[in-house]
């Protein structure tokens, strides 16, 4: 059985403009110790998908309307999002790293300060241990003079060694899953491939699961051994990474891939844009939400209700058309 | 050289940085320190490099906008480097800028036809007011946006639009060579390459236009560029081909760059080699001695911390800056 199980989740927002349905029958799961990729463009509900299944959305404007999140035999979102099950699942169980550090840190506690906290609250550890612990980790991300750093405050840190302070907190408590929501894309390329790797390597040594969440399909091709494919609030494809990225089925999945340019390209290759913009996702119509943009519909597409996700060989792929052929 | 449309030569840019009431100068910023290249006409040169490597300031210097510590700019055979503010106009117009933030760089309370027409206006390109029109319709053609969104304000287009109001403003202005500052760093992927498409149609429809294209996506500049210059602490450490810059990357910061990239292909991205570099790029206040690259790269020899090298042909229209390098 996977470690953690999402089924159907909806996560709509209460907006003047109207109901954004931001995430709207989402399912996935991860296994022990794998690396996974949720993909997709600004607005298609990565965040708050991730977000959802650790009752982190603020109600209002938003609301987790349905589904399930099956963690260990357990629904979370049966628990109060603010009780003791929660608490203790949120840093504990399940960690998060968000883009930016400011976010995730308080800056006016030093870094001992907060890496102790969670020591405390999730592993009752003493003082002294404390120390010796969150030590420990800022040394195995890669921090430099560890013992005196250790009392510093995050402003003190430049940005990507307050990521790499994140990475420390996240796994302080040695969590079954770490979610990685767009960890890298404030700081540069070299600093993204030292974060990356630096996950990676911590992930394998301590049997955590991986969450990887980006817009980046190198990212995910680098990293992750399946992948989720979102527009729209809805997941569109999945499968393992030499699946997708072999042999691509959802329109848009395959849109995606050939509108970026690759860095080993030939010389004159043309890039083929995705036509037409991304939807608000307030008042959608029922049909598929890719078709204004889809260059494969058929008339079944305008006619029937957003597709089910279907198995085709190896992946599901929500999509009446047979883009194969 | 004497096909170039832009020659920069020994290029500086050096800020002070000043403390205290009286702004006693402490130190110096060097956030362009001794660059060189030139742009071709119909040529895209691309800008590529991490943060704060000092790609703005080299745009911001040509067009003039700052004026240089040192060094000289040669724009269509005139140098500008140190020509008056009163002279500078005309020239600004042959090489118009277009920004990273197509939010923040239109004004709001405008309409995007005159956004757009504003400088066919103050340069006086057109004759009379008829002319004035078709040509504004014609430029909103030329970008692909319906000239019936004149009379629109820029809230009222989407992120890509709003780039390409930015683009017709800049192709009103009967450019020699259009200076891209991270045209498309704030759009979405998908729209990204609506953009990139655009400006390459343009330069094929446009005879002669030139792009300087500043950007710190590598795989972007090097898809929309014919030459790319790799900068590193305010020095361009590499320039060459875009197809060589892949194929045969000779400088050991450009290679990190590259393997750090990854490639959506999982057959591809399974058998490529990682670079890792040590620590994060040094403050540009305070760069390392020698090769400014030197505390960072794989290949360091005792040499390296002593020689700052400069950028040397090592033939076949390649250039590097790194004494490890065999030429
Ligand atoms: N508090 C909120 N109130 C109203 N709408 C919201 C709120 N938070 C998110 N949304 C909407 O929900 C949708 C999904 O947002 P989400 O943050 O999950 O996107 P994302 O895929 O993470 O995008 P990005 O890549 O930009 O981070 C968006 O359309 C967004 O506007
Ligand atoms: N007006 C200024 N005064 C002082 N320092 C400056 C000024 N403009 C830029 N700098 C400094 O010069 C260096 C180069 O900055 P620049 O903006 O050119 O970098 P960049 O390569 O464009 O970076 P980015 O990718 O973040 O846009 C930086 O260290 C920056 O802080
Ligand atoms: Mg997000
Ligand atoms: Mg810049």
């Amino acid at each position: 059985m996977a470690l953690l199980t999402v089924e159907n989740l909806k996560t709509y927002f209460h907006t003047d403009f109207g109901l954004v349905k931001a995430v709207d029958g989402v399912s996935y799961e991860i296994n022990e110790k794998e690396i996974i990729g949720i993909v997709g463009e600004s607005g298609c509900g990565k965040s708050v998908s991730q977000l959802s299944t650790l009752q982190l959305i603020t109600s209002p404007p938003g609301q987790i309307v349905d589904g399930k999140v099956i963690f260990e035999g357990r629904d979370l979102l049966q628990f109060s999002a603010n009780g003791s099950e929660m608490r203790s699942i949120r840093g504990g169980q399940i960690a998060i790293i968000f883009q930016e550090p400011m976010t995730s840190l308080n800056p006016t506690l030093s870094v001992f300060q907060q890496i102790g906290e969670m020591l405390e609250l999730h592993l009752k550890m003493d003082k002294e241990m404390q120390r010796k612990h969150s030590i420990e980790l800022l040394k195995q991300v890669g921090i430099p003079d560890a013992e005196r750093r250790i009392d510093d405050y995050p402003h003190q840190f430049s940005g990507g060694m307050r990521q790499r302070v994140m990475i420390a907190m996240a796994l302080s408590c040695n969590p079954k899953i770490l979610i990685a929501d767009e960890p890298t894309t404030a700081v540069d390329v070299t600093t993204q491939a030292q974060l990356l790797a630096l996950m990676q390597n911590l992930v394998n040594q301590y049997n955590t699961s991986l969450i990887i969440v980006t817009h980046n399909l190198g990212v995910v091709a680098r990293y992750a051994e399946r992948i989720y494919v979102m527009y729209a609030g809805r997941i569109v494809e999945s499968g393992t990474c030499d699946d997708i990225f072999n042999q691509p089925k959802h329109p848009y999945t395959i849109g995606l891939l050939k509108c970026v340019p690759r860095l080993d390209e030939a010389e004159g290759t043309k890039l083929v844009p995705i036509e037409g913009l991304p939807p608000n996702l307030i008042n959608m119509p029922s049909t598929c939400a890719f078709l204004p943009r889809c260059p494969y519909s058929i008339d079944k597409c305008r006619e029937e209700v957003w597709p089910p996700l279907k198995r085709v060989n190896g992946q599901y792929v929500s999509c009446y058309v047979d883009t194969r052929r | 050289m004497d096909d170039a449309l832009l020659i920069v030569k020994g290029l500086k840019m050096y800020f002070p940085v000043t403390r205290g009431l009286l702004r006693r100068k402490i130190a110096e910023v060097k956030a362009v320190d001794n660059v060189s290249f030139d742009v071709k006409a119909g040529e895209t040169l691309g800008l590529v490099g991490e943060t704060g490597c000092g790609k703005t300031t080299t745009g911001r210097c040509i067009l003039r906008l700052y004026r240089p510590t040192a060094g000289q700019i040669i724009f269509e055979g005139l140098d500008i480097s140190y020509l008056h503010e009163s002279k500078i106009r005309s020239i600004r117009r042959k090489m118009p800028l277009i920004f990273q933030d197509p939010y923040s760089s239109l004004d709001p309370r405008q309409s995007a036809g005159s956004i757009v027409g504003e400088p066919i206006k103050f340069h006086g390109l057109v004759s009379n007011k008829k002319e004035y029109k078709e040509r504004v319709a014609d430029l909103f053609r030329m970008v692909g946006l319906n000239p019936d969104m004149m009379n629109r304000v820029p809230h009222e287009f989407s992120g890509g639009q709003r780039q390409r109001i930015g683009i017709a403003r800049a192709l009103a202005c009967e450019p020699s060579m259009i200076v891209c500052d991270e045209p498309i760093s704030a759009l979405d992927v998908s729209i990204q390459s609506q953009i990139i498409n655009l400006l390459e149609e343009l330069q094929d429809r446009v005879e002669g236009l030139s792009y300087l294209f500043i950007a710190h996506d590598l795989s972007v500049v090097r898809h929309i560029s014919n030459r790319v210059a790799v900068m590193y602490l305010g020095r361009i450490v590499e320039l060459t081909e875009s197809k060589k810059l892949y194929d045969n990357p000779l400088h050991p910061y450009t290679q990190a760059l590259i393997s750090a990239i990854p490639i959506p292909d999982r057959a591809v991205e399974k058998h490529r080699k990682q670079i890792i570099l040590r620590g994060e790029v040094p403050s540009p206040l305070n760069p390392p001695d020698g090769c400014h690259f030197h505390p960072r790269c794989p290949v360091a020899i005792p040499d390296c911390s002593q020689i700052l090298p400069p950028l040397v042909d090592v033939g076949d229209s390649h250039q590097v800056a790194c004494i490890r390098v065999k030429h």
